[in-house]
């Protein structure tokens, strides 16, 4: 139940501290509120997971534990929160698979037999729901806007394709909890989920991957095998608490 | 639409409490939606509202200012025009 708990925490925290390195450097003053705001959100949902977390743990632990304390083979995300911002396309092509995840299994955590999972999982809906739209909306916008916007949004897409397997491919973790009625089933999202891609990517005039369909997935986040990318997020992430352990301001 | 051509949108906001939408800033948007969702982004952060309107700046038409003097002066001594010279009866307790 613990470990699951920080799978959903380690999933927002990430993606999260990932949008967060947007603040100050967004193509424009509102786009860079807007990711900071989204930015925000993620941590907040991340908070109130690694607040049960600890609840459910004991032993002293807060919800500051886990973020700050474990190194990276504990952490459970999926690889795709890890990966880097890149440009604004790659960006946006990342929040819009992502989003569109966190939409419908947030949608479908809202049943989950365990209440505080299920009250996280309303709240982070109304936010989710924003989000989606937001990162539909630019997918849109840049797909269907100049050439260059279109060849930098459809190469995005394709590059971080690979990664999209992931979120639906439970984990020992996920299957047990499924048969608990805690977890959703997150394979049986699948469908809908490309049915939102392929139709956001329809009215940006570009191309659904097809021909990487059913093909092999990148996967290992959610079991602690992470890119080369992750120590270096949790180098920044970690420094301060790593450098005066149980500093306070 | 080029970046630069993007037009300049006015932003009210109307608070929970409110009956009028106010004006909060200004930000410039391709067009309506986006003028909005950024109005939302920019403005609605701390609570401040529950509804937005976006108009485009070229379609607030305003007084001259160097007018002020024969439309507004005029009024000062106009006191008759109020509405202050009722006896209301006790009974009437939202007038």
């Amino acid at each position: 139940m613990i470990n699951y708990t920080l799978h959903l925490a380690d999933n927002a925290l990430i993606y999260g501290h990932r949008l967060s390195e947007w603040c100050g450097h967004g193509p424009i003053l509102e786009v860079d509120m807007a990711l900071s705001n989204i930015a925000l959100d993620n941590i907040g949902a991340a908070r109130s997971f690694y607040q049960y977390a600890a609840e459910l743990e004991g032993n002293g632990k807060t919800e500051d534990s886990y973020p700050y304390q474990r190194d990276v083979r504990e952490f459970k995300n999926v690889l795709l929160v890890e990966m880097p911002n890149g440009d604004f396309a790659d960006t946006i092509a990342r929040s819009l698979f992502f989003d569109a995840y966190q939409f419908l299994f947030y949608t479908a955590l809202k049943q989950s037999t365990d209440e505080k999972l299920a009250a996280i999982a309303e709240k982070s809906l109304k936010e989710v729901t924003y989000h989606l739209r937001f990162s539909k909306e630019w997918t849109i916008r840049l797909g269907d806007g100049t050439d260059e916007s279109k060849q930098k949004m459809q190469h995005a897409i394709n590059e971080l394709w690979s990664y999209t397997g992931e979120m639906f491919d439970a984990s020992e973790v996920e299957k047990e909890m499924q048969a608990k009625g805690i977890a959703p089933d997150i394979a049986a999202l699948k469908p809908h989920w490309e049915k939102i891609i392929a139709d956001t990517l329809e009215e940006a005039t570009l191309s659904f991957p097809i021909a990487l369909q059913g093909a092999w997935f990148q996967k290992g986040g959610k079991t602690g095998i992470h890119t080369e990318y992750f120590g270096l997020i949790l180098a920044e992430l970690q420094y301060l608490q790593k450098s005066y352990p149980g500093c306070e301001w | 639409m080029n970046k630069n051509e993007w037009p300049l949108w006015e932003i009210f906001i109307r608070s929970k409490a409110g009956l009028d939408h106010k004006h909060v800033g200004s930000l410039h948007a391709a067009d309506a939606q986006m003028a909005i969702e950024m109005a939302r982004d920019v403005y609605t952060r701390r609570q401040e509202g529950i509804s937005i309107w976006a108009i485009e700046s070229v379609n607030i038409h305003a007084s001259n200012p160097d007018d002020a003097a024969s439309f507004f002066d005029p009024m000062n001594d106009k006191v008759y025009r109020h509405p202050t010279f009722y006896d209301l009866p006790d009974e009437l307790t939202h007038m």
